[in-house]
């Protein structure tokens, strides 16, 4: 709700101070720094820093590859491909923080959503469309873990913090019971796997071959849009912003605040679910029994917080993110300690802790712009 | 040495949208008490945040005794010996009284650990000298707004401030606590200290102040001397710049059926306290009935059972002939009931939502707002707070798209206001509608509240202010621990006979 307003004066804004003013330019900047003292460090390290850059250029355009004598898109798949989870975590991250929760446990909602997914693609037999029967449950179980928190949270003031630390663990380890338990054993000696999953319930790839790419990233799409939908258009979303603001507020205005706390954190879960689903079903496409933490969830709390909880923002953030562990495999063969990324990625969240000090320069242009009318009027 | 304590000369500062001081200039001799006026949003807060450090100016410069100096952040200004009370306390709820006073100068004993003895010595000290009661160890969270307060007062004392900043000291306390303040602030300039006072009530000013700097707009306007002569209708006027009338004209009451009835109602406070003791009274449509009382009498706790914050223990409330006792909030609301509730920041107002979004927050998700499938119209949200704006006068940087949070604190008020009147109720409850507004928004927002019951809508207002209540009451109900003293027509009775059934006598004569 920032446009259309009759009072609205923007004339008298320089693009600049517009791209100041903006959250999502500063991210932008926030990355760029990132990026540059990543090479800072490449460089220190002796090695040519062009390299990464030229990782990070591959993982979105591709490369020639002379073996084949051919152009290869697979790094701008695998980029794609890693943006699914990522992006759908930051959306369960962003959704509750809009909502004034802190959701850890995006991990755990991924978790049992990519559960569910396994359950019904590897123990009822194969049908037509089982893929998208499995994503549905994989949102549900999501909505339900998170649910679960907002409750708690909601009803009996229980910290989400710390619930929902507890609910990935415990997620964790009902994915290994139940997968080595109840779910059809794979081939004897491969403990580490269930029976295969049904054909009919991977997704289908799409546009880039050589990748895993499939039809999850439409998915991820729609997922951004209905996040902006109820966010910012709907009533929902309306008494969701105001809750995640002041409480008291909204709920002295009428508004159900434990209402909203618990039906957000059920909508969080189930991005965070869906994700769970795509990477079985789309990337792994194997009964893979879970032996740790598969870390998106917890890197959707960096792309949350680099996209400011806003999904256009959050979307970006995923494909960057979803770029850097492209480039992570692409710099082995470039002889470049692969670790540069975890620590550009660690960078960029700590520059973004530090954006508050991009308001000075706004302040500074404030200043220039009043000099500037001074001297004018002296002038006349 | 310099005559002057303080100077800040030509101080422009500007925010997205508007110019909150505009070349500014305020000449604060040593040792005086010098008032600063002008209304909500005029750039007072502002030019004490640039004098303590918290802005930076765009242009000008301050001198501080003669000096010129740079004010970069508050610690600088702490330096220089300069304290500032905000307009919204700055306390840890948790900590102790000393805790705060001390917090970012932690004395520490030869170990180097946290060491409060000596602290709280010397608090108490100051705070004897000064006539700032306040037990050192009592927690924030449980001693009045009065005394946390004095608190602040006292961690510029701490600190050894010469200068005093009060911004809006009075708008959060009793007419006891103000008249408490006025002797605190004559103490401190007996004691030689120099005071800069924000307040919108032109009677503290007289009381008090040596001079007073007035403000329009973001301009300075006038410096005046305050002497027994000067008149508060022209301070007023300068302020505002048109006369303004202090007391409000109003047709005679004509109370028709009743639209509120509450009914011996008992309420615990969130401890489990019984605040309100077997409540009973009546509001008419077209009257307004006003709750006289001290501060924690139990205004709270009823105006928190009446709109639904928390439940009674005992009793009915009945709103236009419907049991409400046990409704929801939203219910309330939409059965005709509305709220300007007492504290704004935390009830009022969302402050990182829109001023739009302020003025539907109670019927976004009706069919006026919201569509069908539960899309917000956002142009009709829109159009509806640019024309309550306009009709309120409300001044913000970037209109409706202005967060609330961005307001000066008056201009929030109004916001409130305009969305509780705007929703035109049946039965309006009213906490303090004109605390911390300036003369002419107060004589706005009264003559609204007359219009609303001559519009046939029964208001119960709850102040603290005596000479509110007596102004714009048609019936006055004393309230006293949690029960009502007595109720009289207006102008029955006298402001000392109200005061002593505040005080807890009961009426002789039955109500009404
Ligand atoms: N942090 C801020 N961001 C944007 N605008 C601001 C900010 N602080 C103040 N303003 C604007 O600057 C103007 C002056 O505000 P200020 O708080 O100084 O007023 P005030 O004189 O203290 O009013 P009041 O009596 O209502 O407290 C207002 O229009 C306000 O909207
Ligand atoms: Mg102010």
């Amino acid at each position: 709700m920032t446009k259309s307003s009759k009072s609205t004066n923007k004339t008298d804004q320089v693009w600049i101070d517009r791209l100041l003013a903006s959250e999502g330019a500063t991210s932008v900047l926030v990355v760029i720094l990132g990026i540059l003292s990543g090479t800072l460090i490449v460089a220190l390290l002796g090695k040519n820093p062009s390299s990464l850059f030229k990782a990070i250029w591959q993982a979105f355009v591709g490369y020639y590859n002379k073996g084949k004598g051919a152009w290869s898109v697979g790094p701008l798949g695998d980029t794609l491909t890693y943006a699914i989870p990522y992006v759908l975590c930051g959306l369960s991250m962003g959704f509750a923080n809009r909502v004034g929760l802190f959701n850890i446990g995006a991990e755990g909602q991924y978790t049992v959503g990519m559960l569910a997914a396994h359950a019904f693609a590897v123990c009822i037999p194969a049908f037509p469309g089982q893929w998208l029967f499995c994503m549905v449950v994989a949102v549900l179980a999501g909505a339900i873990w998170g649910g679960i928190v907002g409750i708690l949270k909601a009803k009996f003031k229980i910290s989400e913090v710390v619930a929902t630390i507890m609910l990935n663990y415990i997620a964790l380890y009902i994915y290994r019971l139940v997968a080595l338990y109840l779910f059809p054993a794979g081939l004897t000696n491969r403990t580490y796997r269930t029976a295969d999953l049904a054909s009919t319930s991977i997704l289908k790839g799409v546009f880039i071959s050589e990748s895993n790419l499939n039809i999850g990233f439409f998915f991820m799409i729609l997922a951004v849009f209905v996040y902006w939908f109820i966010m910012e258009k709907t009533k929902l979303g309306f008494s969701f912003r105001a809750t995640g603001f002041n409480k008291d507020a909204a709920r002295c205005s009428g508004i159900n605040d434990t209402q909203a706390i618990s039906l957000s954190m059920a909508i969080a879960g189930a991005f965070a679910g869906l994700a769970g689903a795509c990477v079985l079903l789309g990337s792994l496409k194997f009964g893979r029994i879970m032996q740790g933490q598969d870390n998106y969830g917890f890197m959707g709390i960096a792309v949350a917080l680099v996209g400011n909880s806003k999904a256009p923002g959050i979307f970006l953030a995923g494909i960057l993110f979803g770029a850097l562990r492209s480039a992570y495999s692409l710099m082995q063969f470039m002889n470049i300690p692969r670790e540069v990324v975890n620590i550009i990625e660690g960078l960029i969240v700590i520059f973004i802790a530090l954006r508050a000090g991009l308001g000075k320069v706004q302040e500074y242009r404030a200043k220039q712009k009043i000099k500037k009318a001074r001297e004018q009027e002296a002038a006349k | 040495m310099s005559e002057y304590a303080i100077e800040m000369l030509g101080i422009t500062k500007t925010f997205p949208g508007i110019i909150a001081n505009d070349n500014v200039n305020l000449v604060v001799k040593k040792n005086e008490v010098h008032a600063i006026l002008g209304e909500n949003g005029a750039g007072k807060s502002t030019l004490m945040s640039v004098l303590f450090g918290a802005y930076s100016p765009d242009s000008g410069k301050i001198l501080i005794n003669g000096k010129e100096v740079k004010i970069t952040n508050p610690n600088v200004a702490t330096d220089l010996g300069i304290g500032m009370v905000h307009q919204h306390f700055k306390l840890v709820h948790n900590y102790t009284v000393t805790e705060n006073i001390v917090l970012g100068r932690e004395p520490r004993n030869k170990f180097g650990i946290l060491s409060l003895d000596e602290a709280e010595k010397k608090v108490q000290m100051l705070s004897e000298k000064y006539g700032l009661q306040v037990d050192p160890k009592a927690k924030i969270e449980d001693i009045t707004v009065g005394q946390q307060q004095r608190v602040e007062i006292l961690k510029t004392l701490y600190s050894d401030s010469d200068i005093i900043i009060l911004d809006e000291p009075s708008a959060v306390l009793t007419p006891q606590e103000i008249d408490e303040l006025m002797d605190i602030i004559r103490l401190l300039q007996k004691e030689g200290k120099t005071i800069v006072l924000i307040t919108h009530k032109l009677k503290e000013i007289k009381a008090v102040a040596n001079r007073c700097t007035i403000l329009r707009r973001g301009k300075y306007i006038d410096c005046v001397d305050i002497t027994p002569e000067t008149s508060e209708q022209e301070l007023a006027t300068m302020m505002v710049g048109r006369p303004v009338k202090f007391d409000i004209e109003k047709k005679p009451c004509n109370p028709g059926e009743k639209l509120l009835e509450i009914k011996s109602i008992s309420v615990n406070d969130s401890v489990g306290v019984e605040k309100v003791h077997d409540l009973s009274l009546d509001v008419c449509a077209g009257e307004i009935v006003g709750i006289a009382g001290v501060d924690g009498n139990g205004q709270t706790e009823l105006l928190y059972a009446l709109s639904g914050l928390s439940p009674v223990t005992k009793g009915q409330i009945i709103m236009n002939g419907k049991d409400i006792t046990n409704m929801k909030i939203r219910e309330r609301n939409e059965a005709g009931l509305g709220h300007i509730p007492e504290d704004r920041h935390k009830h009022g107002l969302v402050g990182g939502l829109s001023v739009a979004e302020n003025t539907v927050l109670k019927d976004f998700y009706t069919l006026k707002y919201s569509g069908k499938l539960g899309v917000l119209m956002t142009d009709r949200i829109f159009a509806n707070s640019d024309k309550l704006i306009e009709e309120f006068d409300i001044r913000s940087g970037q209109g409706s798209i202005t967060p609330a949070g961005a307001l000066s604190g008056g201009n929030q008020q109004k916001v409130i206001v305009a969305r509780e009147i705007s929703l035109s109720p049946n039965v309006l409850l009213v906490a303090q509608p004109t605390r911390g507004l300036d003369v002419g928004a107060i004589e706005y927002i009264r003559k609204r509240l007359v219009a609303e019951r001559d519009k046939g809508r029964a208001i119960l207002l709850v102040s603290f202010e005596l000479d509110e209540i007596m102004n714009l009451c048609d019936r006055i109900a004393a309230i006293s621990k949690g029960s009502i003293a007595g109720v009289f027509k207006a102008g029955e009775k006298t402001a000392s006979e109200i005061g002593l059934m505040m005080a807890g006598e009961k009426s002789k004569e039955a109500s009404k």
